[in-house]
Formats: C-alpha cells, structure tokens, sequence
C-alpha cells in the first residue's frame, strides 16, 4: 500500500498512508472510531477504490487464494436455513465461478475446518442453534477456508463473550504460523498479547514494528488515555509517533 | 360421452396445473421465506394487478400486463429504497396500492363486461388456459435450471449479501434476476390462486417444511410435495364442492401446515416422555 487517500465523498477518511504487510505478521490495527481502520479494511478487501495511491500485492496474493475475511458483525441472517458446512463453504467462493457447485474434496477440506476449530457434531446445525464463541468460530472457517495467505479480522472482540475470547485469540495465534493477520480493534485493552507489531490509524497511519514498552501512541485518540489495572496485568505501551 | 371426456381434460389440466404450480411456488417460495421478502412479494402481487387492468383496457393478454408490472414493481422498490433512500417496507405499501389503483381505474374504464376479473382477484382454475398452463410449466422448467446451476451462488449472496460482495461483482445481477424471476412466478400463479390469495401459495408450504428440515435444499423439495399435495387436494374438494377452487387451496394448506405443526409437537412430547 503506497501513499494512499481513502475519502467518502468530500470527506477524506485516509491520507497518505504507507503501509505493509508481510508473511507472519500479525499486525493489530487500533484507532479512534471513525478514524478510518474499517475504510483500510474495505480498501484491502477492494470493496472501496482508493482516490489516490496504489496498493499491491505480491503474486502469491494475487492468484486465488488471496485474502480471508471476518466481518465485524455477522451480516447474514442467524436464521436463515443453510447448515455450518455450507456457510464454511462458501468462503471458498471467490476462487469458483457462478456456475460452480462444490466438489468433494471442497467438503473434506470444510470438515477438516470443522475439526480444527472444534466444531464437530456441528456441520448440519444452523446458526440459531449455536452459542456466540461458536457462530464466530463458523464465520472464522468461512475465511479461512481458503487457505488465504493474509486474514483480516475486523473488531472479534465485539461479538464474542470473554468465555471464548481466549480460545480464539490462541486459535489465531496457530493461524498466524500459516498467514499473515491484520486485525482491527478499537479497544486496545483487549487486544491480545500475541500480536506482534501495531498499525495506529486515524486518517494517517503510524506502524509500530514490535510492542516496545514507551508512553504513547494513544495520541492517535486526540485525548488523554489512562491506563487503569489492578494486579499482573501483561500491558503495552507504546513509542510517541515520530 | 362428452362430459367424461370434459371431465378428463379439466383433471389433466387442474392435474398439470398443481404440478407446475407446485414447482413453480415451492422453488420461489423458499427464497422468499428464508430472506423474508414475503411482504415484497405481497407488493409485487398486487402491484400487477395494475397490468392486468392494463391488459384489459387495451384489450391485450391480462397477464403479459401483470407480468410488466410485477417486475416493474419489484424493481422499483429496489430502485426507491437503495436509490432514493425511502424506507423499503415503505416502498413496497406505495407501489402495492399504487398498482391497484391503476387497475381498478382501467378495469372501470373498459367499456362493457369485464369477464374474469372475478378470477384474477381469486383465482379459478376454469378460466385457466392451456397457454397458461404451458406458461407455467416453461416457467417451472427456467426456475429448475436457474436454481440448479446458480444453487450455492444464489444462497450464498442470500444469506449474506454484504460478506458475498467480498468476493463477487455479480451480487446485484443475481438479485435482480431472482427477483425478476420471483415476480413472474407469482403473476403466472395469480391464475390458480389469484391476487389475493396468491401469496400463500408461494408462503405457506415452505413453512410446512422448515417444521421438519432446516436444510434450504431440503426445504425445497419438501415444499414442492407439500404444495402439490395441498393443491391437488384442494382442487379436487373445490370441483365436488363446488366452492371456488383459489380459496379451497389456500385453506387446505394451511390445514395441512396445522397438522404438520401439530404433529412436530407431538414427536417432541413422545421423545421427551420417552427420556423420562
């Protein structure tokens, strides 16, 4: 990604942001709400066309594969009757055309996602028959399906209760050794510890290469930020914005 | 003689015509009812009846007027609720009295006897023609093959639309050709079951069969059995009856889906006292 502008109309969300991502990254990317982490997430995912700037991916990136997604919120119907397989199949869509059903070995592939992420017993269910950690987990199958070389993770935390939060980020954490992760989160607090670097978006973009322990970054919030815990709390602090 | 051989043909064609409108709903009908568009197709329903005041009007086929209609209909509610920001449901209450209006106006502008219209508004299979029939049963066959080669693009932009836009540029060509396709399903019911009552048949037996299966492809074709069932059951009381056949459909099938209700509760009370 290479000095990029982003805008909604007049409104420019994103300016000049220089970004990278490389093979077993795992970037966490925070910021203030409407400080444009989703509109970078749209403009990877090619769902926004930048007004300024180029973005490129490596081949590898380009044929096929490409890009898991997790959306912020489920945008599909909890009720709507298609099974666990099928929804985990249907990550596997952008490689098919229109025309294409799905073969066998597509349906191994989903039941071997199935077992990875502990869902067995489950595949014929529909999702109003599952709990919230479980549905998250169906929609993380759908994007990983794929096998995409990077993930993106637009605010997990929002639709998980803590229960399985854990269980999650260590299932990421497996992921990560297969594919680059970029994950969204407004909430630094719950940010996991197993991600190895920061992106702090708002309007620009600072990279932070690693979780260095210095007091800041939280400028990006445009107020002053507290950090308040009790006890042994692992937490990160990081460098001023040069 | 003649009237065995009369009786002959009209069981072939209430025959036919169950089959086909069976196809036809229960195919549509499950779309509908999963992406709970039912209160769409209402609109796009009674919006046609605007065509068919049309058609007689200017003394054309009724049903090719509903047919321009009905999709017009579905999509102008596309048009005004993405496009002009109105609300959907919105949309769909204007358009629907909206095209109704058209029809009663014209219906009263044509000068004479409007006969038929009695059929339209609820449906009865003597007025049914063999072209109708035939139109149906095309019908059924476009909607065979264009869920069939299309099944997981079609359920997959249906259950998440946002999520398939990821993936795919083609997210609002299949909704309009399904939509499009589901409009000229109910118009080319409208003659079973007509405008007002229409709606059930495309409704009502995907219901029945999401009591038993969860499953969209199972849905279909349970809702395919069930709607023939109730269909030919139907026309068949309404012919010894004597009682207007759209009406005897309707109300078979939803006695149908009672009892089908009735009997899931039944399976859960047996298996509970069996745990016991």
């Amino acid at each position: 990604m290479h000095s990029l502008s982003a805008s909604y109309g007049t409104n420019i969300v994103l300016q000049d942001v220089n970004f990278r991502v490389n093979e077993s990254d795992f970037i966490g990317v925070i910021g203030p709400n409407g400080g444009g982490k989703t509109t970078l997430l749209k403009i990877i995912l090619g769902l926004l066309k930048p007004v300024k700037g180029t973005m490129v991916f490596n081949e590898e990136l380009i044929n096929g594969n490409s890009i898991g997604y997790l959306p912020q919120m489920s945008t599909g119907d909890i009720n709507y009757p298609v099974t666990v397989t099928d929804i985990i199949l249907s990550g596997l869509m952008i490689r098919k055309s229109v025309f294409s059903g799905m073969s066998s070995s597509d349906k191994i592939k989903a039941n071997t996602v199935i077992d990875e992420l502990g869902l067995s017993g489950m595949s014929k269910s529909t999702l109003n028959e599952l709990s919230g950690g479980q549905m998250q987990r169906v929609f993380l199958g759908r994007a990983i399906i794929g096998d995409p070389r990077l993930l993106l993770l637009d605010e997990p935390g929002n639709f998980v209760d803590t229960t399985f939060e854990n269980d999650f980020y260590e299932k990421l954490k497996d992921l990560n050794k297969r594919m680059a992760i970029l994950m969204v989160s407004h909430d630094v607090g719950t940010i996991s510890s197993h991600i190895k670097s920061f992106a702090c978006v708002n309007k620009s973009l600072h990279y932070h290469p690693s979780h260095e322990i210095t007091n800041e970054d939280l400028l990006a919030y445009g107020c002053p930020i507290q950090l308040v815990t009790h006890g042994d709390v692992p937490h990160t602090v990081l460098k001023y914005h040069k | 003689m003649e009237t065995s051989i009369f009786q002959y043909g009209f069981i072939i064609k209430g025959l036919l015509g169950a089959i086909f409108a069976s196809i036809t709903a229960g195919l549509a009908g499950t779309y509908v009812v999963s992406k709970r568009m039912v209160f769409l197709s209402g609109g796009i329903t009674h919006a046609s009846f605007g065509g068919i005041g049309i058609g007689y009007f200017l003394g054309i086929n009724p049903v090719a007027g509903a047919a321009v209609f009905g999709i017009m209909s579905a999509l102008g509610v596309e048009y005004l609720s993405v496009k002009q920001k109105i609300r959907e449901d919105s949309a769909i209450g204007i358009l629907w009295a909206f095209g109704m209006a058209i029809g009663i106006i014209f219906i009263y502008l044509t000068p004479g006897y409007t006969p038929n219209l009695m059929s339209y508004l609820f449906g009865s299979i003597l007025t049914v023609s063999k072209a109708d029939i035939m139109a149906l049963g095309i019908m059924s066959v476009i909607l065979i093959l264009y869920f069939g080669i299309f099944y997981r693009t079609i359920l997959y932009i249906s259950f998440d639309e946002a999520f398939a836009r990821t993936y795919s540029s083609y997210v609002d060509v299949f909704k309009y050709i399904t939509t499009s396709l589901i409009a000229l399903t109910i118009v080319l019911n409208i003659r079973m079951a007509g405008v007002v009552l229409v709606i059930s048949l495309l409704t009502i037996p995907p219901n029945i069969a999401m009591l038993f299966t969860r499953v969209y492809l199972k849905i279909v074709v349970w809702s395919i059995i069930a709607g023939f069932v109730g269909t030919a059951t139907g026309y068949a009381i309404s012919y010894y009856a004597g009682i207007p056949v759209g009406a005897t459909i309707i109300f078979t099938l939803v006695i149908i889906w009672v009892l089908a209700k009735m009997a899931t509760l039944l399976i859960i009370k047996i298996s509970k006292l069996n745990q016991l």
